[in-house]
């Protein structure tokens, strides 16, 4: 039934491409992942953000996507395609689709265009958003050096840039909080989503001695090795659960429904207007998976930290802490300014890496 | 009971011709039946994927830009294929090209004036031969396997790349993201047509590329020692041309085509280099070359033909709601028809019966 609304859609917009959308039509909302959305991370979510929509709005909707759509000249050829058929709001899911996403909102003022997880408004129509996942992160950390016997978890990342740093930082710190000599070991996988590459990383943490395993690649690899291996992980994006039942302590789940929605009825009522938004938990756009596999006691401290978060009672990035090097960064009670959270490329005290430079 | 080619004695000329249309319909028999399968409309599908891309002028556009890496790569590979020299690293030269042809802008961008960009092109051509150069000289010199050599140079070349952006050319204002600065205006290869579209002059180049090594291969001495060399070594000595200057030479003009190309995408079509800056256009470009036949215009057909079935399958998920892995099957399919048709051209399938393989060994 969709597929069908789908295609008579797109082929009314192909027909009479010169026809502006009517007061009565549907709006039209389209995605760009940069992954499959089956796989069970980064691009699922987004999409179960677009199924979330469809469900809110019904017959005022309809959704087009595109999935694996590589970042470059093919992105660019993928986003003007959409902003060519009709799409009144774009969203673009990559952070590599940037500048692909400004240079084609320029040539279409009419079109709304929403970046996930950049920093270049250049035209009045584009608006990024992006999630605090160090939240969850830091959540994660309490966890993590409460459960762990060995006192080292072990970290599969992306790419080092800021977002990625950020989360291993947050992690660490969290898990300070209980042990002050907890240890983190990064692999850096070089890949959003390659499922046996990271199945491959984590299998070099284990066997170097982690007995958690977290991540920042969008795959179940991980979290399947752990399983198999008999120690404890935390999910990635999505509530990972299915892929290890006795593995999963939890799981930060990205909920971006409720952002699309919003920005949905916006453009409907004619009241978009750009803007950057960066929300966490308070606002609901970062979710804990249900804290399982672990103690009592451990999920009430977890439950706590995630209340005084929310609350906005405590932030991850609230001194003292020093970066790696020893040197000071911030002092007692002082909590660090979204700007340099965002540009961030440096460790915090007690990463066990050398941050790719 | 086993299966065996064999060799026909002759050609049929009627088929060679007609092998492509062939293969088609085979393709479209099978994608239909594929596309129905999944309950879709057939020919509302096919109609999305071959015709839709083409009835809009900006679309065309998109389609100059994806075929013109495709075709650039695919003429210099038809040199080295032709000579029987097996260039698989055309991707390897294509990054390579992309970086040396990105020194200026990256390294000196306040170095404006209107000679950067042709610079830039030599650069980028430069890049990708000296690149080519490396499993030249090793196969001429130690009799190293080209194959190898050249494909796992591939892989230098992209951790290469891969450094470079996140390192020492890393944009000092782009908060730590692994890409280098924008280029500026004077480095930036201009759009053919802008009023119409963002194709950019590579798609130029990849013509006349086509076009002056069509004319080199089927003209000229050249051509004529490339082609003897290929096919008979031995020949190719008592003409008196040298094997190892046609190893040098083949890979010489491909990684210049590679690095041409590479440049141009990062000039025309990115406009900085980032740690992937390729799809596998290098890959991709060994099955044009093949497809084409090895004809640079044969091969000007297949790149713009491939190109399309990219663009198609964008628009056939868009409008259909094919999934991604249903259109890379399909465009899958369409190389597996054409090298069948090829191969059941030259040569005709015979059974082999287990019993009459006994009585020869009893013999």
């Amino acid at each position: 039934m969709k597929t069908t609304l789908l295609a008579l859609a797109a082929s009314a917009a192909v027909l009479i491409p010169a026809v502006a959308s009517a007061q009565d039509d549907p709006t039209k909302a389209c995605f760009i992942y940069v992954g499959p959305i089956g796989d069970f991370g980064w691009s699922y979510q987004h999409h179960q953000g677009l199924l979330e929509a469809e469900e809110h709005f019904g017959d005022k909707l309809e959704t087009a996507y595109l999935e694996s759509v590589p970042e470059g000249a093919d992105a660019e050829r993928a986003i003007e395609r959409f902003a060519r058929s009709g799409c009144d709001i774009i969203f673009t899911t990559s952070f590599g689709y940037m500048d692909a996403t400004n240079k084609i909102a320029g040539r279409f003022p009419d079109v709304k265009f929403e970046h996930a997880t950049g920093y270049k408004r250049e035209h009045p129509n584009v608006a990024t958003y992006n999630s605090k996942f160090h939240e969850g992160r830091y959540v994660q950390g309490v966890i993590a050096a409460k459960m762990s016997e060995t006192g080292v978890a072990g970290y599969i990342a992306s790419f080092p840039i800021p977002e990625v740093v950020m989360g291993i930082n947050a992690f660490l710190l969290g898990a300070q909080s209980i042990d002050p000599d907890f240890q983190v070991k990064v692999v850096w996988a070089n890949t959003w989503f390659d499922p046996a590459k990271e199945a491959d990383a984590a299998t070099a943490l284990i066997d170097q001695g982690v007995d958690i395993i977290t991540q920042h690649t969008d795959s179940t690899g991980p979290m399947q090795v752990a399983a198999d291996r008999g120690i404890k992980a935390f999910g990635q994006a999505s509530d990972m659960i299915e892929f290890g039942k006795e593995t999963q302590l939890t799981s930060i789940i990205d909920d971006w429904g409720p952002y699309y929605i919003e920005r949905i009825q916006a453009v409907m009522d004619g009241t978009w207007e750009q803007q950057d938004v960066w929300e966490g938990m308070a606002e609901g756009h970062v979710v804990m998976a249900p804290y399982t596999n672990m103690p009592d006691d451990v999920k009430a401290l977890a439950e706590e930290t995630e209340a005084k978060i929310k609350s906005g009672e405590f932030d991850p990035f609230t001194g003292p802490i020093k970066k790696q090097d020893g040197s000071d960064w911030l002092a007692e009670g002082e909590v660090a300014e979204e700007g340099v959270l965002l540009g961030m490329n440096f460790y915090v005290e007690g990463v066990d890496d050398q941050l790719p430079q | 009971m086993r299966l065996e080619l064999v060799k026909r004695p002759q050609q049929s000329t009627l088929f060679s011709a007609l092998s492509p249309f062939i293969a088609f319909g085979l393709t479209i028999v099978a994608g239909a039946t594929l596309f129905a399968a999944l309950g879709k409309d057939p020919v509302e599908t096919l109609y999305y994927y071959f015709i839709d891309p083409l009835t809009e002028t900006w679309s065309l556009h998109e389609l100059a830009i994806k075929a013109a890496p495709l075709i650039l790569i695919a003429v210099g590979l038809s040199v080295c294929f032709l000579s029987s020299n097996w260039n698989i690293g055309a991707e390897g030269q294509f990054i390579m090209g992309a970086i040396a042809g990105s020194i200026l802008p990256v390294l000196f961008p306040d170095f404006q004036f209107w000679f950067v960009l042709p610079l830039m092109l030599i650069m980028g051509m430069a890049g990708g031969a000296a690149y080519a150069f490396i499993p030249a000289l090793l196969k001429v010199r130690f009799n190293t396997n080209e194959i190898l050599s050249s494909l796992m140079l591939v892989y230098v070349a992209q951790l290469f790349l891969d450094w470079l952006v996140r390192g020492p050319w890393r944009n000092p204002e782009g908060f730590n993201f692994p890409e280098t600065r924008n280029f500026h205006e004077y480095a930036i290869l201009p759009e053919i047509w802008s009023a119409s579209g963002r194709a950019h002059w590579g798609f130029v180049f990849a013509i006349v590329a086509a076009l002056v090594l069509w004319f080199m291969l089927s003209k000229t001495i050249k051509g004529f020692e490339v082609k003897v060399i290929g096919q008979s070594p031995r020949a190719g000595r008592f003409a008196g041309f040298s094997a190892g200057r046609m190893v040098v030479f083949a890979f010489l003009v491909s990684g210049a085509m590679a690095g041409l190309a590479g440049i141009s995408e990062v000039s025309g079509a990115i406009g900085q280099l980032r740690p992937t800056i390729s799809p596998g256009y290098g890959f991709t470009a060994i099955i044009v070359a093949f497809l084409g036949r090895l004809n640079p215009l044969g091969i000007v057909a297949a790149g713009l033909i491939l190109a399309l079935t990219y663009l198609g399958g964008e628009a056939a998920q868009i409008s259909v709601g094919l999934s991604d892995k249903v259109v890379r099957a399909f465009q899958g399919s369409i190389l597996f028809f054409v090298l069948a048709c090829d191969t059941l051209i030259h040569y005709r399938i015979r059974m082999v019966r287990p019993a009459q393989k006994a009585e020869v060994a009893n013999v």
